[in-house]
C-alpha cells in the first residue's frame, strides 16, 4: 500500500520560486567562464540569393575583435543532411549555419563577431559589410497556394488526415444546414522573454560544458556531438532554467551552432546571445489557410465535415503539424473528409508553438460550429452535446476518459451563460457591446519513454534525476511532489536533479508530456527503491517486517512501518544498515503501454467561455473575463496547474486579439521584428481568468494518472473569443487576430 | 577622465563612474556606451536584471534608481554617476525576502522566471508611486512589464497583498 499522499494534489509554492524570485536562477546566458569571450550574430539582409563577399576588415581592424566567422572561413562540419537532424526534426534538409554563400531567409545568419566583450562585439559587428547577388523570393502563401502538396515524408509523431468517410460532399448537399468558411491566423512567433542564448564553456582537450536555451538537453548534445563529430563524453548540456520557449527551444537553433564552432576553433570558451529581432529570424507558428464546411440536419446533427488546410513552410523542410484531424475526432459524424497540404514559401522553418496544429485548426472548427449553432438555431453548448462522441471518430476507439460534459456545465454556470442573449449586437453596457461565447478545446495526453533515477540515503535524503526540463512549467516542484511522497518526507529533503544531459534519458519539453512521462519515471524508480528498502529491512536479524510484503507496509517519519501494526518498523538507516548499503538506488523507466494503444485513446479536453465588452466606436475588444474548464486527469499541483492554464488563455487571448507578425512581401521580412510592434498581451490586456479541474480519474493514461497541462489551455481560447465578439458585435470575424479595424 | 595607458586597446575612453549598487559603494571605470543593463549583467555579474528586448518595450530589466523603476537597457551607465540603483539581488534582507518576493511565490506568479526581477521590481517601484489603488490601475502601471507565460491574474494577486499589508500597516500607524 503506497503511503498516504501529502504533497501530490497539493498547492504547493514552486520549489524554484526563491531562485527565481531573488535573481539567483542562472539562465542560458547568464553562466561565465575565466576569459568567456562574445559572439554576435550578423544577420542577412536578403530573402533569397548568394552572398557575393563579406568585407571583414573593418570589423576585425577593431581592437579586440579576436574573429569573424563566416562561410568562407568556418570550420568543417558534419557531410549529411541526417547529421544535423535533431530529435524533433520535420523531413528535410535541415538549416547549415554559415555552410555556404546561398541565402534561404532574410534573417538568416551569416556571420559571427567574435570580440574580448559584449560591446566591442556589437561595434565590430555593425561594420560588417555584405555584397549579396539577390534572388526572387516569395513570402506570400496565399501566392504559393497553387503550389501546395501532400507531404511525401511524414513528420514523426504527426499523423497525417485520416481517410475519408462516407461521402461528405455527397451529404452536404443532402443536409438542410450548411456553414461554410474561409479561417486563417497570422503568422505568429513565440517571444519567450529570454532570447535564445548558449553558453559554451572549453574545458580543455576538447571537452564543452553547454549551457543553452532549449527544451532538452538532450537533444542539443547529440546534435553538437553529430554535426561536429564529438564523442558523447565530451560534450556536456544543460538547461536548469529556460525563460519560456513555447516551442521555440524544442529544436537546436543557429546560436548554439554558432558558440560551439567558435569555441572548438578558437578553443575558449564564448557566449553567444540572440537580440530580440533575431527572435524573429526561426522558429514561428505557420501561416495557414483554411477552409470548414459543415452541414446538420435540423436537429443539428454534423452530416458532413470537410476540413482543408494549407500550412506555409520553408523551402528546405516539410514541417507538419495536425491540424485538421481533430475535425474528424471531436464529433459524431458519418461524413468526413480532410486534407492538409503544404506550400512553401522563403522563411525559416516554421516550428511548433503551444498546441501545434490545434490551436490553428480547433479554432477555425469551433467558429464554424459556433457558426452552426445560429443556423440550427441551438445554444452553442447544445450543439456540441447533439454531436458529442465518447470515441475519437477518427479511429473508432475509445477514450481513456473524458469527462468534457463536465467541462460544459461546470464552464457554462462560472461564466453566467445564461446571460448571454441568443441575438448578436442585442446587449450593451454604456458604450459597449457585451458578448459571450464559448469553444471546446482539445488535445492529446501523451506519454513518452522517459528514464528516470531515485537515490535515498540513511539520513532521510532523496534525490531524483531525470534528464527532462522545467521551461516554467514546474517539473522541478512536481517532481519533488511525488519522490516526497513515496517516502514520506518534506519536499526540502528531495533533491531534483533535471536539465543537464548526464542524466537518464528524457524526451524534450514539449506536446505536455513531461509530466506524466517524467512524473511515471519518478514514481516508478521510487517504487523500485522501497522494494529494495524493504528487501533490507526483511533481511534485517529477527526483523519485524520479516514478512511485510510492499504492499503491507507505509513508507513516512524516516520508517518503513507496518501498515495495521505501527509498532512494527524498521527505520530507513537501519535497513541500509541490514543490507549493507550506504544509500539505496534505482533507476526505472516510463513508457507507453501498447495494449493500451490498441483499444484507446487519451486526451486532455476542455470547455473554454468568454465573455467580451467591444466598445461600439473604436472597435477595441476587451476579453473582462474566460473560464477555462479543464478535464486532465489527475493534478499534481493545483496552484502550478492553474498557472499554465492562465498561460495558455493568455497565449489564446494574443491570438485572438493582438498576435499578427507581419510580413512585408516586398522585401521578404518580418517587419515588425519587436515587442513594441508585436503586441503579446501585456498586464492591462489581461481581466480576470477563471481555471476550474473537474474531476477524472484516469488509470490508463499514464501510471500516475497524468494527461498534462502545458497546451491544453491555449486551444479553443481564441475561437471563444471570436464567438464571443459574434456574440457582442455580430460580426463574423474569422481572420486572426481580431484588430479593431476588422470590426469597424 | 584621461584613457588609461596600460589598458588593453578596448578600454580606451573609459570614464569614472562611482554607483552605489544594492547599497555597495563602487568605483567603475566604464566605457561611454555601457549600458547599464550590460554593466549589471556582463560586467558586475548581477545577473537577476534580465535583458528581454534591449529596446525598453518588455520590463524584464527594470531596476530601481534613486527608488524610481527604470528600465536599464535604455540607460547608459555613465550617465547615472552619484545614483543609486538597487537591483533584485538587493531585494532581500538577511536572506529574508522582500514581502514582494515572498508574495511572487505565494502567488505563483510567474512560470519561467525571466520577467520575473523586473517585475518585482516594477512593482516595488509601484507602491512607492502610491498612485495604483484598485486592480484596473495595477494592470496599467504593471503594462510595462510583459510576460509571456501570462502571469498577469497571479501577478495582480501578489501585488494587491503586499499593498493591502502596507495599507493596513499604516492604517495601524
Amino acid at each position: 500500500m503506497p503511503s498516504a499522499e501529502h504533497h501530490i494534489g497539493a498547492p504547493r509554492s514552486r520549489i524554484d520560486g526563491p531562485a527565481k524570485v531573488t535573481g539567483a536562477a542562472r539562465y542560458a546566458a547568464e553562466h561565465t567562464a575565466p576569459d568567456l569571450a562574445y559572439g554576435i550574430v550578423v544577420s542577412g539582409a536578403i530573402a533569397r540569393g548568394r552572398i557575393r563577399s563579406v568585407y571583414a576588415a573593418a570589423a576585425l581592424a577593431v581592437p579586440g575583435v579576436i574573429q569573424v566567422f563566416t562561410h568562407e572561413n568556418r570550420r568543417r562540419t558534419a557531410w549529411l543532411d541526417y547529421s544535423y537532424k535533431d530529435d524533433v526534426a520535420p523531413p528535410g534538409a535541415p538549416f547549415r549555419p554559415l555552410y555556404d554563400a546561398e541565402i534561404h531567409y532574410s534573417g538568416q545568419p551569416v556571420a559571427l563577431v567574435v570580440a574580448e566583450d559584449y560591446e566591442t562585439a556589437a561595434y565590430a559587428a555593425s561594420l560588417l559589410a555584405i555584397d549579396y547577388e539577390v534572388a526572387e523570393h516569395e513570402t506570400d502563401l496565399e501566392a504559393q497556394r497553387a503550389y501546395a502538396y501532400v507531404p511525401s515524408k511524414k513528420r514523426s509523431g504527426i499523423p497525417p488526415p485520416p481517410s475519408p468517410r462516407g461521402d461528405a460532399e455527397k451529404a452536404f448537399g443532402e443536409a438542410p444546414l450548411h456553414v461554410e468558411g474561409d479561417y486563417s491566423h497570422a503568422i505568429e512567433h513565440h517571444n519567450p522573454m529570454e532570447p535564445h542564448a548558449s553558453t559554451v564553456i572549453w574545458e580543455g582537450d576538447g571537452k564543452l560544458t553547454v549551457h543553452d536555451k532549449i527544451q532538452g538537453s538532450q537533444n542539443s548534445q547529440r546534435y553538437i556531438t553529430s554535426v561536429f563529430g564529438l564523442k558523447a563524453d565530451d560534450v556536456r548540456v544543460m538547461n536548469a532554467y529556460v525563460g519560456g520557449a513555447f516551442g521555440s527551444g524544442l529544436r537546436p537553433h543557429y546560436q548554439l551552432f554558432l558558440a560551439v564552432m567558435a569555441a572548438l576553433e578558437l578553443e575558449r570558451s564564448i557566449k553567444v546571445v540572440l537580440t530580440r529581432d533575431q527572435m524573429f529570424t526561426f522558429s514561428y507558428r505557420p501561416h495557414t489557410l483554411q477552409t470548414v464546411r459543415l452541414a446538420a440536419d435540423r436537429s443539428g446533427a454534423l452530416r458532413s465535415i470537410r476540413h482543408d488546410a494549407v500550412a506555409g513552410t520553408s523551402r528546405y523542410e516539410d514541417y507538419q503539424e495536425n491540424v485538421v484531424n481533430w475535425s474528424g475526432m471531436m464529433y459524431h459524424c458519418d461524413n468526413v473528409a480532410l486534407t492538409y497540404t503544404l506550400a512553401q514559401i522563403d522563411t525559416a522553418t516554421p516550428a511548433d508553438m503551444r498546441a501545434p496544429g490545434a490551436t490553428t485548426g480547433v479554432f477555425a472548427l469551433e467558429i464554424a460550429m459556433d457558426e452552426l449553432a445560429e443556423r440550427a438555431a441551438m445554444d452553442p453548448i447544445a450543439l456540441r452535446l447533439r454531436n458529442y462522441s465518447d470515441e475519437d471518430e477518427n479511429q473508432g476507439k475509445a477514450y481513456t476518459s473524458k469527462e468534457l460534459r463536465e467541462c460544459y456545465r461546470v464552464g457554462a454556470e462560472r461564466i453566467g451563460w445564461s446571460r448571454r442573449s441568443s441575438v448578436p449586437r442585442s446587449t450593451r453596457e454604456g458604450r459597449e457591446l457585451v458578448g459571450f461565447g464559448m469553444a471546446t478545446g482539445c488535445w492529446e495526453a501523451y506519454l513518452q519513454k522517459t528514464a528516470a533515477r531515485a537515490t535515498l540515503t540513511p539520513d532521510g535524503k532523496l534525490e531524483v534525476a531525470t534528464a527532462s526540463s522545467d521551461i516554467g512549467t514546474g517539473t522541478y516542484t512536481i517532481l519533488a511532489q511525488i519522490g516526497a511522497d513515496g517516502f514520506g518526507l518534506d519536499l526540502a529533503d528531495v533533491s531534483v536533479r533535471i536539465a543537464d544531459s548526464t542524466l537518464p534519458t528524457a524526451p524534450v519539453q514539449g506536446g505536455s508530456w513531461t509530466a506524466a512521462s517524467s512524473g511515471s519515471a519518478v514514481q516508478a524508480a521510487c517504487q523500485a527503491v522501497r522494494e529494495t528498502l524493504l528487501g533490507h529491512a526483511r533481511g534485517l536479524h529477527r526483523s519485524p517486517l520479516a514478512n511485510a510484503g510492499i504492499e503491507q507496509v507505509e513508507f513516512r517519519d524516516g520508517r518503513i512501518t507496518f501498515a495495521s501494526d505501527p509498532a512494527r518498523f524498521v527505520t530507513f538507516a537501519d535497513a541500509m544498515r541490514a543490507g549493507g548499503v550506504d544509500k539505496v538506488e534505482a533507476e526505472a523507466t516510463a513508457a507507453p503501454s501498447v495494449v493500451t494503444a490498441l483499444r484507446y485513446v487519451s486526451y486532455t479536453h476542455a470547455a473554454v467561455f468568454a465573455e467580451v465588452r467591444v466598445d461600439e466606436e473604436l472597435g477595441i475588444v476587451r476579453a473582462v473575463r474566460i473560464v477555462s474548464a479543464v478535464a486532465a486527469g489527475r493534478i499534481l499541483n493545483p496552484k502550478t496547474a492553474r498557472s499554465q492554464i492562465l498561460g495558455g488563455g493568455v497565449m489564446g487571448l494574443g491570438m485572438a486579439l493582438h498576435e499578427e507578425t507581419m510580413m512585408d512581401h516586398n522585401l521578404g521580412r518580418f517587419m515588425n521584428h519587436n515587442l513594441g510592434e508585436y503586441h503579446v498581451p501585456a498586464n492591462a490586456d489581461v481581466h480576470d481568468i477563471d481555471v476550474v479541474f473537474v474531476e477524472e480519474h484516469d488509470d490508463k493514461v499514464s501510471p500516475i494518472g497524468v494527461k498534462g497541462l502545458g497546451e491544453i489551455g491555449i486551444v479553443g481560447t481564441a475561437a471563444a473569443i471570436a464567438n464571443a465578439v459574434y456574440n457582442a458585435t455580430g460580426k463574423r470575424i474569422r481572420d486572426l487576430p481580431i484588430t479593431l479595424d476588422k470590426l469597424l | 577622465m584621461p584613457t588609461d595607458p596600460d589598458g588593453p586597446p578596448r578600454s580606451a575612453g573609459k570614464l569614472a563612474l562611482t554607483i552605489t549598487i544594492n547599497g555597495e559603494v563602487r568605483h567603475l571605470s566604464v566605457a561611454p556606451t555601457t549600458v547599464l543593463l550590460d554593466l549589471l549583467r556582463e560586467h558586475l555579474g548581477l545577473t537577476g536584471t534580465k535583458k528581454g528586448c534591449d529596446h525598453g518595450q518588455c520590463g524584464a530589466c527594470t531596476v530601481l534608481i534613486d527608488g524610481r523603476r527604470v528600465n536599464s537597457c535604455l540607460v547608459l551607465a555613465v550617465m547615472k554617476d552619484g545614483a543609486e540603483v538597487t537591483t533584485i539581488e538587493g531585494l532581500a534582507t538577511n536572506g529574508r525576502l522582500h514581502p514582494m518576493q515572498q508574495a511572487f511565490v505565494e502567488h505563483d506568479a510567474f512560470q519561467c522566471g525571466y520577467c520575473t526581477p523586473g517585475q518585482i521590481c516594477s512593482a516595488v517601484g509601484l507602491l512607492g508611486e502610491g498612485r495604483a489603488r484598485t486592480p484596473d490601475e495595477i494592470r496599467e502601471l504593471m503594462s510595462g512589464n510583459i510576460c509571456r507565460c501570462g502571469a498577469y491574474v497571479n501577478i495582480v494577486a501578489a501585488i494587491e497583498q503586499v499593498m493591502g499589508a502596507e495599507d493596513s500597516r499604516s492604517a495601524a500607524a
